[in-house]
């Protein structure tokens, strides 16, 4: 079954009616327990587990520290082409907004890849808004196989694709894939995509199943913090997360905790999240998959990233520039949400290093891959 | 003639079936399968298949296990 | 209604039953209609031609029980391909609990081979469980070319020791997409319920039933244990509350708001 049909099994009221009824004593049960199951979620996602976050924090800190250690992976985002032809009421690069519009040539894309190298970088997220005509399947391939010299491990959050076009990518050498659901709420996802290919529910929900059917290593999911009912979206979250870790059982799945932050086009959050209610969810993630890979972006304040790190974050971006081009040629163009982090890399391992974790920059590469040309 | 059933020679009437076997052997058709010179008849070929000396069956029954 | 579903039949007993080590079959029948079960394995050998023995079948109606042959005997898929050939030939669904078992000190399952026949069976359309060692790489395999349910052993067959293997079936029942049997070593009804407490879809029983001092109560002694282990996961275990390890807090930045 797909997740389509999983996620069909715990319809929205049923799952905010058992939160609510939720105790203190099932949140210190599902704390006590090692294998956590749906319903154990649902508990340490209800507002009874918001007085426990304290020993929520405590067991995913210990939980991560056994994972991985005292480690966080670092990784920058390249913007290949901010083009679109969606609607997305709450995206900078909206198709409606009238913001000059970039797609990077080859030689932009080589210039910019090695100014990121050169900073330290051996992990990168190649990014594209969704416009076939400016940046399709073969501008991405070329830019993977522009840039595959200079990184180990590349990683694509671009529009959804068939089994072909994510088969096609990973032969190219991408190793890793993100698509955020932005909200697991049918009607609020129409809404908030009133035009476009992306309008279609259904065929973004499936994109990871479609990426692990292909082989992908790395499988990222997320919902966009702000836009649906907090509990209920960090439910779908992770719930999302444990079906793709069952099914695709070769590949490694990963969950993002995108924020809605004042973007062009000023969207305001529908319902706001507050930090409390990011540090419950980034926890119960982490107690949900121990091995889930948790990814922390630079739209939170560096103040809170350097809190919310010993939480169980096992990723992070750093040096983020949103413009296409905007590493080689920073202001020129716009930006498709406001960073709040402009520390330089070894700015960044500092701040890592006083918060007890050492910086990995290059964790895997995939020319040990065989079957990928090197 | 000569044909061996389970690893022991057993004499049986020239032109035999294998249904004819099983019927003088005493067995519930229903409940054995039967392997001829290393191939599995489906029930339906018990009927037609005629034995040739020095065949080899296998017959097989359901007994107790875990 | 808490049934439990392989390949889209549904059967309400978790516990399911062997036939083997009995008696007598009389015994055999009188254990498994305690037991409550509803699917019972046999397995295949040889007919004593001319030294009728009493037919097996005879004392298990078929209306009521779901025959599952097992391949007990094969060292290898080939002998174990063949020996679910001629089961599905002498008249049985298509299903077939796949052993593997080339040691004959423990009877431990070929991971190996049994991968190998499991995907030819799958393929040639049988409804596969298989009999492994608790191993949740190996489980995922079987996964992934078919299987019905995969059936992790909790100790080596005939052994009574329980469940040896619990933290790796924990394992195996986190990950898994197909429901899990826990079969061979449960030798009490205290390790059928904790087999279930622990979230096993069922359990299987054949040893300690046999050679159990009244085969027949025992049974009836490990339909309840099924049934109550069950009722405890679905109620959901108190668990023991680990003593908390004390270290600088990690939520102190939060603010009320």
């Amino acid at each position: 079954m797909s997740f389509v049909e999983e996620i069909l099994r715990y319809p929205e009221e049923q799952i905010l009616e058992q939160m609510a009824a939720t105790t203190a004593n099932q949140v210190e049960q599902a704390l006590a327990t090692d294998h956590l199951r749906i319903r154990d979620l649902i508990t340490l996602l209800s507002p009874t587990a918001l007085d426990y976050l304290e020993p929520m924090a405590q067991k995913a800190h210990h939980i991560t520290q056994q994972r991985v250690g005292n480690t966080i992976q670092l990784f920058t985002p390249m913007y290949l082409s901010n083009e679109c032809s969606n609607g997305c009421k709450y995206c900078g690069f909206n198709a409606n907004n009238n913001i000059p519009r970039t797609t990077l040539t080859l030689d932009e894309i080589e210039q910019e890849a090695q100014i990121i190298h050169d900073y330290g970088f051996r992990s990168i997220l190649l990014l594209t808004g969704e416009h076939k005509k400016m940046a399709d399947n073969s501008y991405l391939i070329a830019a993977i196989q522009k840039i595959k010299p200079l990184f180990s491990s590349i990683s694509i959050e671009v529009y959804p694709m068939d089994t072909d076009g994510y088969k096609q990518m990973v032969a190219a050498g991408v190793d890793g894939l993100t698509v955020y659901q932005e909200t697991y709420n049918r009607e609020l996802y129409k809404e908030m995509h009133p035009f476009g290919k992306k309008r279609n529910y259904t065929y973004r929900l499936e994109a990871p199943d479609r990426a692990g059917e292909a082989g992908i290593r790395r499988i990222g999911v997320g919902a966009l913090l702000g836009l649906g009912n907090f509990a209920t979206e960090a439910f779908y979250t992770g719930l999302h997360a444990h079906y793709i870790a069952r099914q695709y059982w070769r590949s490694h799945v990963s969950i993002s905790f995108p924020r809605i932050c004042p973007a062009d086009g000023g969207f305001a959050p529908i319902n706001p999240v507050n930090d409390k209610q990011l540090v419950q969810m980034i926890c119960a993630m982490r107690l949900l998959i121990p091995d889930a890979a948790l990814f922390m972006s630079t739209r939170e304040n560096a103040e809170l990233r350097n809190s919310l790190m010993p939480l169980g974050i096992t990723h992070m971006s750093a040096g983020s520039c949103t413009a296409p081009g905007g590493h080689a040629h920073k202001g020129e163009s716009t930006e498709q949400f406001t960073i709040d982090d402009d520390r330089t890399p070894e700015q960044i391992s500092e701040v890592i290093r006083a918060q007890g974790f050492e910086a990995v920059w290059k964790d895997w590469d995939s020319a040990f891959l065989n079957n990928l040309a090197v | 003639m000569q044909i061996i059933i389970n690893s022991k020679p057993v004499t049986v009437a020239t032109n035999c079936t294998i249904s004819e076997l099983i019927a003088h052997l005493n067995l519930n058709i229903k409940r054995i399968a039967i392997e001829y010179n290393r191939e599995i008849l489906a029930p339906e070929q018990f009927y037609t298949t005629i034995m040739n000396d020095n065949d080899c069956i296998e017959i097989v029954n359901f007994v107790g296990g875990g | 209604m808490d049934e439990l579903i392989i390949a889209g039949r549904s059967f309400r007993s978790r516990l399911m039953v062997g036939t083997g080590k009995f008696a007598s079959n009389a015994q055999m029948a009188a254990t498994i209609a305690a037991s409550g079960g509803e699917i019972v394995t046999v397995a295949l050998r040889r007919v004593n031609v001319g030294d009728q023995q009493d037919d097996l079948l005879n004392h298990i109606d078929r209306n009521k029980y779901l025959l599952l042959p097992n391949t007990s005997g094969a060292r290898n898929a080939e002998e174990a391909i063949r020996l679910a050939r001629l089961a599905r030939a002498a008249g049985c669904e298509p299903w077939i609990k796949l052993e593997v078992t080339p040691d004959p000190y423990y009877l431990l399952p070929d991971p190996i081979e049994t991968l190998k026949a499991a995907e030819i069976l799958v393929k040639e359309g049988f409804i596969v469980l298989p009999y492994i060692n608790a191993d949740p790489v190996l489980a995922k395999h079987l996964q992934e070319v078919g299987v019905a349910t995969v059936m992790p052993l909790g100790a080596p067959i005939g052994s009574n020791k329980g469940l040896k293997t619990r933290d790796s079936i924990a394992i195996i029942i986190e990950q898994a997409i197909v429901p899990v049997v826990v079969d061979a070593g449960l030798g009490a009804p205290s390790h059928a319920a904790e087999a279930m407490e622990l979230g096993a879809d069922a359990v299987m029983i054949n040893t300690a039933m046999a050679v159990a001092g009244n085969p027949v109560m025992m049974a009836a002694a490990f339909g309840k244990a099924v049934e109550a282990g069950r009722q405890a996961y679905l109620a959901g275990l108190g668990k023991e509350q680990k003593q908390a390890v004390a270290s600088s807090p990690l939520t102190g930045f939060l603010r009320d708001e």
